[in-house]
């Protein structure tokens, strides 16, 4: 081997380079435009580090501020008395994603069907729709709870409604994506044997949307038991308005054991989840509905 | 046995095998019918108890719609076509401290997105179970990147709020530390997933550890790499906008303050600004995923 290597000679390389130029490296233009986009992304970001005061004394006081006193202050963590207290804020967070989520399941259901294009036949409704699911899903949760905490007050029917609002802009997409995949052989076959209307979406539509539908909505409730824990701190209920109380009073020690109870309850909610949705649907094999990105 | 049944044999056998197979379905019905029951009781309770934890009533609810819509149609002031320009620059009367802020709110997004991602990135290796040296890294690696991810990027703002004082400083730190448990964790399955096949390669045509890095992995994590960044990039546009609410920069503060002071047109106007800026970095984002990466390599 080595003595066939040995006998390439620079002449054989150059006519092979000459023949395949793309086997031996990327065109200058290309690469340029990889250099420049690179050097780009770098010139930015030190412009941000620098307008941010990354680069200056200040920001290595903060670090020095942040190992000495926040952290040394959290740990260990501290307040065992207060449990039950916290356990009980904690089941409120979980009432309000529950709420939250069948509220906005119920709200958003006759609205996928006019979202989904093989149910509606006008474009407009069917595109105003869709479009009006998104600008719903655009605001996060907090933007929702902030402005609802000022509407109707402070405690957990605010956040709610935040959840409530959010989901339906998120389910009215999923369901209407889920209306739009099904088989219309089975509605044909309703349709053939005389069927109205109910009929078609009762025994044509939902047998086949509803499993997908229901998966949809645990993981959808998993997902809100995060946002709903941090609604608490703009005044929303539940957990999250005893940790930004503890926070803002600088009780880091009880902080931290809130932080670990929310994020002990946010795996049990996983598995749960999870669980329930292998069981009852077995669709482990099926795609998350979001993109495995959105969920972390 | 009943299915081999034979023709001299058919006058008793297929009537039993119908009996059983109405019987076998009536089993599953029945079965089916429990579990339902089962299946609703669990609902409702968990419904009711829903419902007294909350003290949810729909009373309240119902008290409460009105007070929202009035607060939400409050944010719109009137604007009339013949005086356009005028309401609109009415209106905005705070366009420059606002449009300061979402540049702010943006350059907070990226430097985040750059951090986290170079952060994570260097631990995915780590975390990655072909990568990782020996269990005891890789769980450790593990561990850090979800405790990063699970603890809100909210909860983080208010933590670093203490150390860096009121500031961006605190939301970038926050939502670094978000990006970095949530790209490390993505990164290391993209690891995971590479083939060792041009690894082999280039060992085979004497090439170093750098050079199977170089030739062998990158060239296969890359476009994943780089999806998921422009993915994180809008999300942490989302982040930016909120983590201001306590005190960590951004338009968020400028939106919280507007909501604290009741100023229902500012709000309004505030809402504008960030809808349209998220629903532009969306669709800006999609274009450059898809143009500079291909929609082939773009695996989602």
């Amino acid at each position: 081997m080595s003595a066939q290597l040995a006998d390439i000679t620079e002449a054989d390389i150059a006519s092979e380079r000459e023949r395949n130029p793309g086997a031996f490296g990327a065109p200058l233009r290309q690469r340029l435009n990889a250099w420049m986009a690179w050097g780009g992304t770098t010139a930015l970001t030190i412009y941000c580090l620098y307008r941010f005061g990354f680069l200056s004394g200040d920001f290595l006081h903060g670090v020095s501020k942040f190992s000495e006193t926040v952290v040394s202050q959290m740990f260990p963590p501290a307040g065992y008395d207060n449990i039950p207290l916290f356990l009980k804020a904690m089941g409120e967070t979980v009432a309000m994603a529950f709420l939250g989520t069948l509220l906005g399941a119920l709200l958003a259901f006759p609205f996928s069907f006019l979202a989904a294009k093989n149910m509606t036949r006008s474009r407009p409704i069917q595109f105003g729709t869709r479009r009006g699911a998104d600008l719903l899903r655009s605001f996060d949760y907090l933007i929702w709870a902030l402005i609802f905490v000022r509407a109707v007050g402070l405690g957990p029917l605010a956040g709610i409604m935040a959840i409530a609002i959010v989901e339906t802009g998120t389910f009215i997409k999923l369901y209407s994506e889920a209306i739009e995949n099904l088989d219309r052989k089975q509605i044909d076959a309703v349709t053939s044997l005389g069927g109205n209307w109910l009929h078609k979406i009762w025994f044509g539509v939902l047998p086949q949307v509803l499993p997908m539908m229901l998966s949809n909505t645990l993981y959808m409730f998993e997902h809100n038991t995060r946002s709903a824990s941090i609604l608490g701190i703009v005044g929303a209920g539940g957990i999250g308005f005893l940790l930004g109380d503890r926070l803002r009073a600088y009780e880091l020690r009880e902080a931290c054991l809130i932080i670990i109870l929310v994020v002990l309850t946010v795996y049990a909610i996983d598995y749960l989840s999870k669980f329930l949705r292998e069981q009852l649907i077995g669709d482990h094999k099926r795609r998350e509905p979001i993109d495995d990105a959105a969920q972390v | 046995m009943a299915i081999s049944n034979t023709p001299t044999s058919a006058g008793a056998n297929p009537r039993g095998v119908v009996a059983r197979f109405e019987q076998q379905y009536a089993e599953y019905r029945r079965q089916k019918t429990v579990y339902a029951a089962l299946f609703g009781a669990a609902f409702m309770l968990c419904l009711i108890t829903a419902l007294v934890t909350t003290k949810f009533s729909l009373w309240t609810l119902i008290e409460g719609i009105p007070r929202a819509t009035e607060f939400l149609s409050r944010m719109l002031p009137p604007i009339r076509l013949d005086s356009f320009a005028k309401d609109f620059a009415e209106w905005y009367w705070g366009a420059g401290e606002w449009f300061h802020s979402l540049f702010n709110t943006l350059l907070m997004a990226y430097l985040a997105t750059i951090l986290g991602t170079l952060i994570g990135g260097a631990i995915s290796f780590f975390a990655a179970r072909n990568l990782a040296q020996n269990y005891f890294v890789y769980w450790v690696a593990r561990r850090v990147l979800e405790i990063a991810r699970t603890v809100p990027d909210i909860v983080w703002a208010l933590l670093f709020v203490f150390a860096f004082g009121i500031g961006e400083v605190a939301g970038i730190l926050a939502i670094t530390m978000h990006t970095l448990g949530a790209q490390g964790k993505l990164f290391a399955e993209v690891n995971e997933n590479i083939s060792p096949l041009p690894i082999d390669g280039i060992r085979s045509a004497g090439g170093n550890w750098f050079h199977e890095m170089r030739f062998g992995v990158l060239p296969q994590v890359l476009p994943n790499y780089l999806s998921y960044t422009f993915w994180r990039f809008e999300l942490n546009v989302r982040s930016a906008t909120i983590v201001g609410f306590v005190g960590a920069g951004g338009i968020g503060h400028d939106l919280f303050t507007a909501v604290q002071l009741l100023y229902f047109s500012d709000v309004g106007a505030i809402l504008l600004i960030i809808v349209a800026t998220i629903m532009a970095i969306d669709m800006l984002s999609e274009n450059i995923r898809h143009g500079a990466i291909g929609k082939a390599s773009f695996s989602h």
